[in-house]
C-alpha cells in the first residue's frame, strides 16, 4: 500500500522547467529519501505536496485519494528554511502553530508539554525564542512538526544545525515515528543518513528523475564487482590485501585458498555518496 | 476558522507590547494637555511675565502720561535726551526706553523702542495702540470733530452665516471651526493609516526574514495569513482609538472638575483667536457662546462614524499594498522604492488640504473625496462642513470595492513574494507575479 503517490507531476516557472514528469510511490510506514543537488527541484516538489504551490500537470494521491485542502492536518512539514517568531514565547508559539494545523488549544498544550518533557526542554516553555540558541530552536521546530501526529512527515534537511548528539536523538525519533505508523519523506544532502534511514530513494537532477528504488537494490545495481581480499600466503610472508574485480567470486576464492589462508573476503558496495556524485555529474554532461 | 487564530495572535502580541500600552495611555494625556494648556497659559501668562519699567523719552511732548501702565509694565516719563536714556537702559535702571523724536510734522508717527532684551509683542502693541489713540484724537480735534461722536458712531456688525437643510433645521455655521476640525481629522486619519499600514508591512517582512513563513503557509493559505494580519492590526487600531476616546474623556472630565469651567471655555477661544482676532477682542463673550453653539451643532456621532468607516477602508486598501511590498522585499531597507509611490497617493490630499477645506464643495474637493486613494483624507477635510449622504455612500462603496480589488492583487504578489529570497525585485517583476 502506497501512502503517497505522485503521478506525472510537472511544474514550470516562466520558461524554466522545474519538475518534468516526476512520479514516485512512497509505501506506507517507510522512509523515502528525496535526493538531488541544489536547485534540482526538491523544494518545489515538497511545496506541491504541502499545497503551497500547485503543479501545472499531474496529480498527487494521499492514501489513494487526490490531495485536498483538509489534508494539511495529515501532513507535518519541517522546511529547510525554518524559523520562529523571535519575540514570542516558546510555549505560546508552539500552541499557535499546532492550532494552525487544526488542533484545539487544550490538546495542543497537553501534547506539547509531554514532548517538551521528553526532549528535556520543559524549562524553555516561557522563554522568548530569541533567548534560545539555533540548535534549541530546531528542537522546538521538530516538535511543532510532529505534534499533530500526521500520517505523512516531510523533513527537508532535518539535521542541519544540530550537534551529533542531537542528530542521534532526532534519528531515533524519526525511526520511532515510522514504527508508530508515519510515512516519512526525507530530503537531504547527507548521504550517510540516507543509507542509515531510508528504505527507498529517488534522485532528481534539473527536474528530471534519474534514479529510483530501494537503497539495497540500488547499491547492488551500481556495484562494480570488486572485492576486498585479505589472506596469509603459504610461504609465511606478511598478510596481503588485494582489491580484485571479478564476476566470478567463487573462482577467486578457490584461487586464493590455493595460495594461502583466507583471512577476509568482502564485496565492496558503492556508497550512496559515490552513486550520487557519479550520476549527477554524468547527467550534467 | 484558522483566520481567527491568526487574527488572535496578531492582535494579542501587539496589544501586549509595552509600546502599545505606553502610547495608549500617554496620548490621552497629551490630548488633554492640548485642550487645557492654552487655557492655563492664557490665565497665567501675565503672572509669568516679569515686571518691567519702561522709560518714555518724548521729544514731542504729546504723549506724556498718555501710555497707560499695565499689570507688569510701568511707564516712566523722563526728560533726559535719548543717549542718556539708552545708557540708563544699559546700566539696568530701565528695561527699555520708548523714543518719540520731535518732528516737523503736526503729529509724530514714528517711534523707537530700545532694550537689552527682546520685548514681548504684547508690550510693543500696547505702546503702538496707545500712541495711535493719542494721534487720532489729536487729528480729529484738529479737523474740528468731536472724538466722542466718532466713538459713538463705531459699530460692530454681527453677521451670522446660517446653514439650512431640507428639514427646515437651521444651524449657525462657523467655517473656521469646521476648517480646523476637518484638518485635525485628516491629519489623524493620515497618520493612523500610515502607522498601522507600516505595521502590516513590518509584520510581513518579519515573517519572511525569520523564515517562519514556510511553516505557516503549509498550514494556512497565504491569503488567510495576509488577511488575518490586516484584520488583527485593524482591531489593534480600533482598540487604541476606543481607549484614547474613553481615556481622554475621563482625563478631561477629572481635570475640568479641578479647574474653573471658564478655563475650558477660553481654551476654545485660543483655538479660534488667530482667525477671528479682530472680532474676538471686540466681542469676547458673544464670540465664545457662538463657538460653543457651533460645536454643539456639529454631529460628532456621524463624524466619528465616518472617521471609522474611512479609517477601516483606507487602512485596508493601503495595508494590502503595504503587505504586498513587505512580501516583495527581503528587508526593510529595500522597501523605499515601493513605499514612496504608495505614500505619495496619500500625501496628495494632505498637501491640498487647505484648497479642499476652504472650498469643500468645489469639484476638486469632490474628486479628492471620491478617488479611493485620496478619499479617506479628502472626505475628512470636507465632513465637518456637511457632505450630501449620496456622496459619502458612493465614495465609501468605491473605496471598499477598490480595497477588495487591491487585496486580490496584493494576495497574488504576496503569495509569490513570501517564498522568494535573495532577489531584488523590480516593478516589472511584481506585475508579472500578478499574472501568475
Amino acid at each position: 500500500m502506497n501512502y503517497l503517490e505522485i503521478n506525472h507531476v510537472s511544474k514550470t516557472y516562466g520558461t524554466k522547467k522545474v519538475l518534468n514528469d516526476i512520479s514516485i510511490k512512497v509505501p506506507e510506514k517507510s522512509i523515502y529519501g528525496l535526493l538531488g543537488p541544489n536547485g534540482a527541484g526538491k523544494t518545489t516538489l515538497i511545496r506541491i505536496l504541502n499545497q503551497i504551490t500547485m503543479p501545472d500537470s499531474g496529480e498527487v494521491l494521499l492514501n489513494g485519494k487526490p490531495l485536498q485542502p483538509s489534508d494539511i492536518a495529515n501532513i507535518g512539514y519541517l522546511p529547510e528554511e525554518r524559523g520562529l517568531y523571535k519575540k514570542m514565547k516558546v510555549g505560546e508559539q508552539a500552541i499557535y502553530l499546532a492550532q494552525l494545523k487544526g488542533m484545539n488549544k487544550k490538546e495542543a498544550d497537553k501534547r506539547l508539554r509531554h514532548w517538551f518533557m521528553k526532549f528535556g526542554i520543559a524549562s524553555w516553555w516561557d522563554k522568548k525564542v530569541e533567548e534560545l540558541s539555533k540548535g534549541m530552536q530546531q528542537k522546538v521546530q521538530f516538535i511543532v512538526t510532529v505534534i499533530h501526529e500526521p500520517k505523512l512527515l516531510i523533513f527537508d534537511e532535518p539535521f542541519s544545525g544540530f550537534d551529533p548528539i542531537n542528530v542521534n536523538l532526532l534519528k531515533h525519533e524519526i525511526l520511532e515515528l515510522r514504527d508508530k505508523g508515519a510515512t516519512i519523506l526525507f530530503s537531504t544532502h547527507n548521504m550517510a543518513s540516507v543509507e542509515e534511514l531510508c528504505d527507498n530513494i529517488m534522485l532528481i537532477n534539473k527536474g528530471e528523475k534519474i534514479l529510483e528504488g530501494k537503497v539495497y537494490d540500488i547499491k547492488q545495481q551500481y556495484k562494480n564487482h570488486s572485492y576486498d581480499v585479505v589472506y596469509r600466503p603459504n610461504d609465511g610472508s606478511e598478510e596481503t590485501h588485494l582489491t580484485v574485480n571479478t564476476t566470478n567470486p567463487n573462482e577467486l576464492i578457490r584461487d586464493i585458498i590455493s595460495k594461502g589462508e583466507l583471512v577476509s573476503f568482502n564485496e565492496i558496495l558503492p556508497s550512496m555518496n559515490d552513486i550520487f556524485i557519479n550520476l549527477v555529474s554524468s547527467s550534467n554532461q | 476558522m484558522k483566520i481567527g487564530i491568526i487574527i488572535e495572535r496578531e492582535y494579542l502580541t501587539r496589544v501586549k507590547k509595552r509600546s502599545f500600552l505606553l502610547i495608549t495611555f500617554l496620548a490621552p494625556l497629551f490630548f488633554a494637555a492640548l485642550m487645557f494648556l492654552p487655557a492655563i497659559l492664557m490665565e497665567n501668562s501675565e503672572k509669568f511675565d516679569e515686571k518691567r519699567n519702561i522709560a518714555v523719552c518724548d521729544e514731542s511732548g504729546m504723549f506724556v502720561g498718555k501710555i497707560d501702565n499695565t499689570e507688569v509694565n510701568t511707564f516712566i516719563y523722563i526728560d533726559n535726551n535719548i543717549d542718556d536714556a539708552k545708557q540708563l537702559v544699559k546700566d539696568g535702571v530701565y528695561d527699555g526706553v520708548v523714543y518719540i523724536p520731535a518732528t516737523s510734522l503736526s503729529v509724530p508717527t514714528n517711534a523707537e523702542v530700545y532694550s537689552m532684551k527682546q520685548l514681548p509683542m504684547s508690550l510693543t502693541s500696547h505702546i503702538r495702540s496707545s500712541m495711535k489713540q493719542v494721534v487720532e484724537h489729536q487729528k480729529l480735534l484738529a479737523s474740528g470733530i468731536d472724538p466722542a461722536i466718532v466713538k459713538a458712531s463705531a459699530t460692530t456688525i454681527n453677521l451670522q452665516s446660517i446653514k439650512m437643510d431640507e428639514k427646515d433645521g437651521e444651524q449657525k455655521s462657523f467655517s473656521e471651526f469646521e476648517f480646523i476640525l476637518g484638518l485635525f481629522l485628516a491629519i489623524i486619519i493620515y497618520f493612523v493609516i500610515f502607522i498601522f499600514g507600516a505595521q502590516v508591512m513590518r509584520g510581513v517582512i518579519e515573517e519572511k526574514t525569520n523564515r517562519i513563513i514556510e511553516v505557516i503557509v503549509s498550514s494556512v493559505k497565504p491569503f488567510e495569513l495576509m488577511m488575518g494580519k490586516i484584520i488583527g492590526i485593524a482591531l489593534v487600531g480600533l482598540t487604541q482609538f476606543l481607549l484614547w476616546g474613553v481615556l481622554t474623556l475621563a482625563i478631561t472630565g477629572v481635570a475640568s472638575a479641578f479647574l474653573p469651567t471658564q478655563d475650558v471655555f477660553s481654551a476654545g477661544t485660543v483655538m479660534t483667536e488667530q482667525i477671528t482676532e479682530a472680532t474676538a477682542t471686540a466681542n469676547d463673550s458673544g464670540m465664545l457662546t457662538e463657538v460653543f453653539e457651533v460645536i454643539n451643532s456639529i454631529n460628532f456621532r456621524d463624524i466619528i462614524l465616518c472617521f471609522l468607516l474611512y479609517f477601516v477602508g483606507g487602512y485596508f486598501l493601503y495595508s494590502a499594498m503595504f503587505a504586498a511590498v513587505g512580501a516583495a522585499v527581503d528587508n526593510e531597507t529595500d522597501t523605499q522604492q515601493f513605499v514612496t509611490p504608495i505614500s505619495l497617493l496619500l500625501i496628495i490630499p494632505m498637501v491640498c488640504s487647505s484648497i479642499i477645506a476652504t472650498a469643500p464643495d468645489s469639484s476638486f474637493a469632490l474628486w479628492m473625496s471620491m478617488i479611493p486613494f485620496t478619499s479617506p483624507v479628502g472626505m475628512m477635510l470636507r465632513i465637518p462642513f456637511g457632505v450630501p449622504i449620496w456622496q459619502i455612500v458612493v465614495s465609501v462603496v468605491v473605496l471598499y470595492a477598490t480595497f477588495i480589488l487591491f487585496t486580490w492583487f496584493a494576495s497574488k504578489i504576496y503569495r509569490t513574494g513570501i517564498l522568494m529570497y535573495g532577489k531584488k525585485v523590480s516593478w516589472k517583476e511584481i506585475i508579472k507575479w500578478i499574472k501568475y
